[in-house]
C-alpha cells in the first residue's frame, strides 16, 4: 500500500510537468489529470497525408497518442458529422479539419472553437500566406479559428496514353501549349473526341465548372456566389455567368463523360481509363492516385490549367472548445501546420503548402511525383501559389454551390437545356440561401 | 426468503409503526404495483419516444440554426413555409410513388411465393429459410450493391439491357426509373419476410375447406382465389400496414443508392428524394436548419398518422367482426 500513493504522486508530478511544458503559459481548460498518455483524435477528410507526421510527433512526445479518423471520406460525409458534433457539444476530435468553403459557416459561430490567438498563434502569422492567415480570422479579427494547412493551386491532370491514342502531344509543356484559354481547351477536346478513343475528354462538367468559376472570380471580382458584404450575387456576378457559359460550351461539345464527381461511377471511370483530363487542384493528385490505382502509375501527367491560375480548396485545422486536451491539441495543430508539417503532408499526398517558407523550401521546389510520370509538382503547383488570388466565400456558400452544380449536372445529363438550367441555378440558389 | 421480500416494488415504508401499516401497505401493493411493473416500458417510452417528439415540435417552432446560439421563436412560420415548398411536395410524391410501386408487387409476389412454399416441396425448411435470407443482409450493403448494379455506364442492369438490344436507362436521374430501382431493392429485402408471414397464415386454414371446395369442383386456382385469399385478408392487411410504416420512412435505400456529391438530394432534380431525406437535407447538410427539418419531421408524422388511420378504417371494414383470425387467436 505504501507504494501506491508514491507512484501516484509521481504520476501527478509527471503530468503536471508535461502539462506545464506543453501548455507554455496557457490558462487551461484541460481538467484531465495524469492518466497516462493523452489520446488526441484528429478528424480529417480526403487525403491530408499526416500518417508519417503523427509517427514523428508521437516519437517526440511519448505522452501523446494520435488517432486519426476520416481519411478517404468525402467532404459531404465529413462536414455534416462535424457540425452535429459541434452542435451536440461532444463527439468531435481534438483537432478538426475545416475546408475553406465551410469555414465561413463555422466562423459565424466562433464560440465552438478555441481562439488560437490566446495560445500564442499570433507569432505564427509570418508562417502563412497572408490571405490564408486572414481566412482563419473571424470578421472582427479578434478570434483565430484555425491555422492553414494547404492551398489548392490548380493545374490540369491528363492521361498520356489516351492523348497518344488520340494523336495529341503527350509531353507536358507541349500539352500546356495546347490550351492557353478554355476555348482552346474545348478545341483540343473536340480533336480528342473526333479520334474516338472510347474515352471522354473530361470527367464531369461540375468539377470543371467549379475550377473555371474560382479561377475567373479570383482574377476578376474576388468573390463568387456572395459579394464581400455577404449579399447573394449568383445572378449578377459576371464571373459566375462567364464560368457557366464556358461550361455550357464544354457540355455542348460533348466533352464530358458525365461521371458525377465523387460517385462510385466516377471512381470506376478512373479505374477503367474512361476520361483523359481532369481539373486538378494540388490536393486532387492524391485523390487520382487513390482512385486510379497503382496500375495507372506513369500514365498520368500534369499540365498547366487553361486560363490563368486559380485556387480551389485548402483547409484549416481547428481545435473545438469541447476538446478535453486543448493544450496538447493546439501544439499538434501548430506542428502539423508548420512549414515542416506542410512539407511532410505534401510529400505524402500532395496538398500544396500555405506557408511561404515551405513553398520556398527545396523539398517543395524540387519535388516531383513519380505517379504522374515524374512531373515537377513542386514548380507546377508551387510557382503560382504565392500569387494566388483568394476568392471570398459567403455564409451559405456550400448550399448555394450545391444548387448551381446540380443545375450544371442537369444540363450535362440532358435533363435541362442551358437556359432552363440557368434559371434553375438562380432560383434554387436564392431559395437555398434563404433557408 | 429475505431476498424475495426485498424484491418487492420500492414502496417507501411509512415512518414509525410498521406493523400497523402493513394492511394499508398490502392494499397499496395490490392497487399500484401493477403500474409499477409496467412502468419501465412507459418510462423508456417517455424518454425515448415522447420527449423527442415534444422536443422536435418545440424546435420546429423556432428559427433554429444547428450551430447558432440564438434560436428565436417564429411560431408556425416553418410550417407555412413548408406547405408552400415545392420540394417538400415533390419529396412527398416520390415517397408515395416508391411506396406504391414497391408494396403492390411485393405483396403479390409474397402471396405467390407463400403459395408455392405451402405445397409439398422437397427440403421445405431449406426453401423457407432461403426466402428470408435477403432480409438478414444489411440494408446499406444491399443499397450499395444495387446502386452499382443500376449504374449508368458500368452497371450490370444496363449491360443486360444492352445485350438484348435495349437502350441504357438513366436509373439515377430518371424519376420513374429510380423509383423502380429503389422499389426493386425494397422488394428484394422484404418479399421473403412477407411470404413467411402469409405462409404461416395459410397453414392455419383448415384443410376441410379445401376438401369441400374440391368436392364442389373447384380447381387449384379457384381454390386459391376463393378460399385462400379471402381467409388471408387480415394477414394481408397486417403486411400492408407494416409495409406502409416502412415505406413512408424509406431512407437508407434511396440515400445509399446515390453516391458522389450531395447524395441526400436523391439525384440532380431530386428524382428519388424521399421525405426522410428531405428532412435530413434541411436539418443537417447543407442547410443546418434544425427548425425547418423538425417541421418536416412533424408533417411526416402527421402523414403517417393519416395513413395509419386509413389503414385502421380499411381493417375494420374488411377484417373486423367475428373473422377467422379472432377464433384462432386464443
Amino acid at each position: 500500500m505504501a507504494v501506491f500513493p508514491r507512484r501516484r504522486l509521481a504520476a501527478v508530478a509527471l503530468a503536471a510537468t508535461t502539462a506545464l511544458l506543453v501548455t507554455a503559459g496557457c490558462g487551461g481548460g484541460d481538467e484531465q489529470g495524469g492518466d497516462g498518455p493523452v489520446t488526441l483524435t484528429v478528424d480529417v477528410f480526403g487525403q491530408f497525408g499526416y500518417e508519417q507526421l503523427y509517427q514523428e510527433y508521437m516519437a517526440a512526445h511519448p505522452d501523446v497518442k494520435i488517432v486519426e479518423r476520416g481519411t478517404g471520406t468525402n467532404l459531404d460525409e465529413y462536414s455534416p458529422k462535424l457540425t452535429q458534433w459541434l452542435a451536440a457539444g461532444r463527439g468531435a476530435g481534438d483537432v478538426v479539419a475545416i475546408e475553406e468553403g465551410l469555414l465561413v459557416e463555422y466562423k459565424a459561430n466562433p464560440g465552438n472553437f478555441v481562439n488560437l490567438l490566446d495560445h500564442g498563434a499570433a507569432d505564427l502569422k509570418g508562417n502563412f500566406l497572408e490571405w490564408k492567415w486572414n481566412a482563419g480570422l473571424t470578421a472582427d479579427g479578434k478570434q483565430l479559428i484555425g491555422l492553414g494547412t494547404d492551398v489548392g493551386g490548380i493545374a490540369m491532370c491528363y492521361r498520356k496514353d489516351l492523348f497518344e491514342k488520340a494523336g495529341l502531344p503527350t509531353e507536358r509543356d507541349a500539352v500546356s501549349k495546347l490550351w492557353p484559354t478554355w476555348q482552346d481547351y474545348i478545341a483540343t477536346g473536340e480533336r480528342f473526341v473526333a479520334a474516338k478513343t472510347g474515352a471522354s475528354f473530361l470527367d464531369a462538367a461540375t468539377n470543371t465548372f467549379n475550377t473555371i468559376l474560382l479561377q475567373t472570380a479570383g482574377n476578376t471580382t474576388g468573390y463568387s456566389y456572395y459579394d464581400t458584404s455577404d449579399k447573394l450575387v449568383v445572378d449578377s456576378n459576371p464571373a459566375v455567368r462567364q464560368a457557366w457559359d464556358t461550361t455550357m460550351d464544354i457540355v455542348d461539345s460533348g466533352l464530358s463523360g458525365k461521371y458525377g464527381s465523387w460517385s462510385e461511377e466516377w471512381v470506376s471511370a478512373f479505374k477503367q481509363s474512361k476520361f483523359a483530363t481532369i481539373a486538378c487542384p494540388a490536393w486532387m493528385t492524391g485523390v487520382i492516385e487513390g482512385n486510379a490505382g497503382p496500375t495507372a502509375q506513369g500514365r498520368w501527367d500534369i499540365a498547366r490549367v487553361p486560363g490563368n491560375g486559380g485556387n480551389w480548396g485548402g483547409s484549416h485545422l481547428a481545435v473545438p472548445k469541447q476538446s478535453k486536451h486543448q493544450a496538447e491539441a493546439i501544439e499538434l495543430v501548430k506542428f502539423l501546420t508548420s512549414a515542416k508539417g506542410q512539407i511532410g503532408a505534401f510529400k505524402a499526398k500532395g496538398p500544396l503548402p500555405s506557408s511561404p517558407q515551405a513553398l520556398d523550401d527545396p523539398a517543395i521546389t524540387g519535388a516531383s511525383n513519380a505517379y504522374f510520370s515524374g512531373a515537377p509538382v513542386g514548380t507546377i503547383f508551387g510557382a503560382g501559389a504565392k500569387s494566388l488570388k483568394p476568392v471570398y466565400m459567403g455564409p451559405k456558400n456550400q448550399a448555394v454551390r450545391t444548387e448551381v452544380e446540380n443545375a450544371v449536372r442537369t444540363v450535362e445529363l440532358g435533363q435541362r437545356n442551358p437556359g432552363q438550367g440557368w434559371t434553375d441555378a438562380v432560383t434554387n440558389a436564392k431559395k437555398a440561401a434563404a433557408k | 426468503m429475505t431476498v424475495q421480500l426485498d424484491a418487492r416494488p420500492p414502496v417507501a415504508p411509512a415512518p414509525g409503526n410498521q406493523r400497523q401499516s402493513s394492511g394499508r401497505l398490502s392494499r397499496f401493493d395490490t392497487r399500484f404495483s401493477p403500474y409499477l411493473y409496467i412502468a419501465p416500458f412507459f418510462l423508456l417510452f417517455a424518454v425515448f419516444g415522447v420527449y423527442p417528439l415534444a422536443y422536435t415540435f418545440w424546435v420546429s417552432l423556432h428559427d433554429w440554426d444547428l450551430l447558432g446560439t440564438d434560436h428565436p421563436f417564429v411560431g408556425a412560420e416553418n410550417y407555412t413555409r413548408l406547405l408552400a415548398d415545392v420540394d417538400f411536395w415533390h419529396a412527398l410524391v416520390n415517397t408515395l410513388g416508391i411506396f406504391v410501386i414497391s408494396t403492390v408487387p411485393q405483396l403479390l409476389a409474397a402471396l405467390w411465393l407463400a403459395n408455392l412454399l405451402n405445397r409439398g416441396l422437397r427440403a421445405r425448411t431449406g426453401w423457407r429459410m432461403a426466402v428470408l435470407v435477403p432480409n438478414v443482409t444489411s440494408t446499406a450493403a444491399v443499397a450499395i450493391v444495387f446502386g452499382v448494379l443500376f449504374g449508368r455506364e458500368f452497371g450490370m442492369v444496363n449491360w443486360l439491357l444492352d445485350l438484348v438490344g435495349l437502350d441504357a436507362i438513366e436509373w439515377k436521374s430518371n424519376r420513374f426509373a429510380s423509383w423502380v430501382a429503389i422499389s426493386a431493392m425494397v422488394d428484394w429485402r422484404w418479399t421473403g419476410y412477407n411470404a413467411l408471414i402469409l405462409l404461416a397464415a395459410m397453414q392455419a386454414i383448415p384443410r376441410d375447406l379445401y376438401e369441400a371446395a374440391a368436392i364442389d369442383g373447384a380447381n387449384r386456382a379457384r381454390q386459391f382465389w376463393s378460399v385462400t385469399v379471402p381467409l388471408l385478408k387480415p394477414t394481408i392487411i397486417f403486411c400492408a400496414i407494416i409495409a406502409t410504416i416502412g415505406g413512408l420512412q424509406l431512407f437508407t435505400e434511396p440515400r445509399m443508392f446515390h453516391s458522389g456529391t450531395n447524395p441526400i438530394r436523391g439525384g440532380p432534380l431530386r428524382e428519388s428524394q424521399t421525405l426522410t431525406m428531405y428532412m435530413f437535407e434541411n436539418a443537417f447538410a447543407p442547410h443546418y436548419n434544425f427548425g425547418y427539418g423538425s417541421a418536416v419531421a412533424w408533417l411526416l408524422f402527421a402523414l403517417i398518422a393519416i395513413v395509419a388511420a386509413v389503414n385502421v378504417l380499411v381493417l375494420r371494414r374488411l377484417g373486423g367482426g367475428p373473422g377467422p383470425r379472432k377464433g384462432a387467436a386464443r
